[in-house]
């Protein structure tokens, strides 16, 4: 039988990982956590994590970054804050796996053709370029981008919304496309100017 | 009364019976409603995983806007809308930085942004500005013998309801109940209903829709009755895939802005209820 570490030494875990947590909007509470585990028992999505949201939030506190952000947990969570309302000690559960998903992103390290961060990513890239989303076209680029067999298995539910007039094919679009863009650039300028001063 | 309408994309998409039912019961009660000029998409859940503040520079240009237009209160139908909006007033009440940064931006753009705006529910103005006996002065022809399950979700009693219970919201049993139908007790109200999982991750999202509506045919409601356009979107439009893949169920799912009108006796039209991909035909023949 092949030895294998099953526990990390203190010195293996991120420690400034933990930190930029705690420092994050909704990262505050973390280290209150008394891991009384009734996030994980009100989680509708609790059974099909690999970490169950309190594994999650014990993990992240520690350090344990690779775990934690390499997850199928952040990425199941639905956002539905059932956690967040049991929490005794008021830990914003929903926003540290938004903050979670967002680093993991940000490092490239969520699995390539999982369908979720790609819906995230091309939300965000639909926004930008109509200021609207179309669901049609939303869910069509989705499965386009990572699995041409299921697009087939939604046939049915595209003729279904056809029939009951559902369904449009045209991005709707706001009127004033150059205002987003002038303050999403602003964020954008704001954030380089951040990263500079952090580097100097 | 009057008020701002946000409708978000799913009303426009999607949803659209919610938004028909919504403009034509807000009409027939005598409630004034203007649409938000120029709104923009509010990020959903969706742009919270990719970006933090531009998601909430996002909602805050709905929210400058709005501040501009008028010093109405914005009716936010779809629960994701109303979450997002609502959890942004706050995150800029509360973090000084965050704010900064997002006023700076929407200043870039000619925008004002003061955080004076109250995001409501149309389920909470229905309820609370009209209220329930003036509501019962419109109910012409009153929904006598049909059983409906309410269906609330996640995100308009969580994390931030101001008019309802988080674990154990009533405000849609009281509507349900004054068009004279019958409010089936079951205890799924606030469970999640898959949310984008459905899509994404069928395996796991249809096992929760497949929760909802097989408990609301067990406990004998003829209809799920819902106030967010993804709940109706998941617990109607997957029955096909949930019956291949579970059993067939076929239970309707209607916006409680649809049950409302029919019992003021608006026409079906008016209220988009040929929307319905699983019909309400049947269930609503036996009115």
């Amino acid at each position: 039988m092949p030895l294998e570490q099953k526990v990390k030494y203190e010195s293996e875990c991120d420690r400034e990982f933990a930190q930029w947590v705690v420092g994050q909007i909704g990262g505050e509470n973390l280290r209150h956590c008394i891991q009384c585990g009734i996030c994980s028992a009100a989680c509708p999505l609790s059974l099909y994590m690999d970490y169950t949201p309190r594994r999650i939030i014990n993990l992240a506190r520690e350090g344990f970054k690779k775990e934690v952000l390499s997850s199928f947990t952040i990425w199941l969570c639905s956002s539905c804050y059932a956690c967040r309302v049991e929490c005794p000690k008021e830990i914003h559960i929903t926003d540290i796996m938004y903050l979670l998903k967002r680093r993991a992103i940000e490092e490239g390290v969520y699995p390539r053709s999982f369908p979720i961060p790609v819906l995230a990513r091309e939300f965000g890239r639909m926004i930008f370029m109509f200021g609207r989303v179309n669901e049609t076209l939303l869910v069509t680029d989705l499965f386009l981008r990572t699995n041409w067999f299921k697009f087939l298995g939604m046939i049915g539910l595209g003729l279904n919304l056809m029939r009951t007039g559902r369904m449009s094919f045209l991005p709707d679009t706001i009127k004033r496309r150059g205002e987003l863009r002038k303050v999403l650039d602003a964020l954008d300028a704001e954030e380089k100017k951040e990263k500079k001063e952090a580097l100097s | 009364m009057k008020y701002l309408y946000f409708p978000g994309c799913s009303l426009k998409g999607t949803g659209r019976a919610y938004e028909e039912s919504f403009l034509a019961v807000f009409k027939a009660l005598g409630l004034e409603v203007r649409e938000l000029e120029d709104w923009n998409c509010c990020g959903a859940t969706a742009y919270m995983s990719v970006d933090e503040t531009k998601s909430y520079a996002l909602a805050g240009r709905n929210l400058a806007i709005a501040e501009r237009s008028s010093d109405l209160d914005v009716i936010a139908p779809c629960s994701a809308c109303y979450l997002v909006l609502n959890k942004t007033q706050k995150g800029l009440k509360e973090n000084p930085e965050l704010r900064r940064k997002v006023v700076n931006a929407l200043k870039a753009a000619g925008l004002d942004y003061k955080g004076k705006v109250r995001v409501r529910h149309p389920l909470d103005v229905l309820i609370n500005d009209v209220g329930v006996e003036k509501l019962a002065k419109f109910i012409t022809k009153p929904l006598k013998g049909m059983k409906f399950a309410p269906y609330y979700g996640c995100q308009v009693v969580r994390p931030y309801s101001t008019f309802d219970d988080q674990y154990n919201p009533v405000t849609m049993d009281k509507l349900i109940e004054a068009v004279g139908a019958e409010c089936v007790s079951w205890p799924l109200k606030t469970r999640c209903c898959g949310g984008s999982l459905t899509g994404t991750l069928p395996e796991v999202g249809l096992r929760l829709a497949y929760i909802l509506i097989k408990e609301a045919k067990k406990r004998g409601a003829g209809a799920i009755v819902t106030l967010c356009p993804l709940c109706q979107f998941n617990l109607d439009g997957y029955q096909d895939k949930i019956a291949s893949k579970y059993e067939r169920v076929d239970i309707p799912t209607l916006y409680f802005t649809q049950i409302l009108g029919l019992a003021m006796g608006l026409p079906e039209s008016e209220l988009g209820i040929k929307r319905g991909i699983i019909s309400a035909e049947a269930v609503l023949a036996g009115r």
